[in-house]
């Protein structure tokens, strides 16, 4: 009798561990650039393509740095969110738009000229932040996602709250939700700006 | 019950094929691009296989054709190309990823469970395995034991009560 117990014990067990680790977010993983300088960069600001920014420009302030693309379907999802927040809070958002043309695998790459995929890259940006608002002080582009890399995207979007002193302090993978915002982002940021 | 073993058989076929033609597809567009330098070729294989691919993750950026993969082979060909250390390439990867890309990550105190875990869950079993056959080999040593005097009378009385003469 007292071994039964012990095997449901033991299943009791499993039952739990497997819970809590199939509960996890596979994709939560521990970014190694947290409490490093954010990668330098020099990218054409969207709205001004002659004129380029990186996170030098940014320096002495606190900011956000989104990554997007108009092909992502979960940047819809985050994308009020982000709007509401910039209407509201004093704390200028970058957004890094993430291999707009390339990334979308609707188009043959091999049959683009360089030309045309930035010509259509920033046409389409452009049109997306004018169908859905523009959360963002100054949007970039990362054409060929090289950038990115730097930065470790794996899964658009993704968020990165850089400090005064140009040292990434968190990143969120995924959608920003209001309750992500609410509980993640807006504490540090008070923090911060102290 | 024909009918059911047929669907099985199809369905092994099927995965069968799709297991074999797949990775074939997706190696053919790398190899195409550095056929021509069979020892970077090589070592970019090599490379590939140590490194996980984040978006699907429980491939490598070798068997991945996922964008982000591709996008990784890419720089890891350019860094061969440069002369680059497979240290140095790896490092690359780590710092920008994490010990996550790597399949086989350093011994580290966050890494000791996923290590130590198998070789825990061993001893563990081992200790329960000789635990049992202890048990068991004292249980046998006590069945094997004569009966005393005692047992002997009442099992003669059980007889003689289940056969009266």
């Amino acid at each position: 009798m007292n071994r039964y117990y012990w095997i449901l014990g033991a299943f009791a067990a499993l039952v739990v561990l497997l819970s809590v680790g199939l509960g996890l977010n596979p994709r939560d993983v521990p970014s190694p650039l947290v409490g490093k300088p954010a990668p330098a960069f020099n990218l054409a600001i969207l709205a001004t393509p002659d004129k380029t920014l990186g996170p030098k420009d940014m320096k002495d302030k606190v900011w956000l740095l989104n990554v997007w693309a108009s092909w992502c379907v979960s940047c819809r999802q985050e994308h009020p969110v982000l709007v509401e927040f910039s209407k509201k809070i004093d704390v200028p958002v970058i957004g890094l738009n993430y291999k707009e043309v390339r990334g979308d695998g609707n188009f043959d790459m091999s049959k683009m000229a360089a030309d045309d995929e930035k010509k259509l890259a920033f046409q389409r940006a452009s049109k997306w932040l004018t169908d859905h608002g523009d959360p963002y002080k100054l949007t970039v582009m990362d054409l060929d996602g090289r950038v990115g890399i730097d930065y470790g995207v794996y899964g658009v979007p993704e968020t990165y709250l850089i400090d005064k002193a140009g040292v990434i302090r968190m990143k969120h993978t995924g959608p920003i939700t209001p309750d992500i915002l609410n509980k993640k982002i807006m504490p540090l940021l008070a923090e911060l700006n102290k | 019950m024909i009918l059911r073993a047929r669907f099985f058989a199809l369905f092994f076929a099927l995965t069968a094929s799709f297991g074999i033609a797949l990775p074939a597809l997706a190696s053919s567009a790398t190899e195409a691009a550095t056929a021509a330098d069979p020892v970077a070729e090589k070592r970019l294989q090599a490379l590939s296989e140590e490194l996980r691919c984040l978006v699907c993750q429980n491939q490598t950026i070798a068997d991945s054709n996922a964008e982000l993969a591709q996008d990784l082979r890419h720089e890891v060909r350019t860094m061969i190309k440069d002369g680059k250390s497979d240290k140095e390439i790896i490092d690359f990867m780590v710092t920008r990823y994490g010990d996550f890309v790597l399949y086989r990550p350093p011994v580290k105190a966050v890494t000791l469970l996923l290590w130590g875990g198998p070789l825990a869950l061993l001893l563990i079993g081992l200790f329960f395995l000789q635990r049992y056959l202890r048990q068991r080999a004292r249980r046998v040593i006590e069945a094997e034991q004569p009966l005393s005097a005692e047992e002997a009378s009442r099992a003669e009385a059980l007889f003689k009560e289940i056969s009266p003469k």
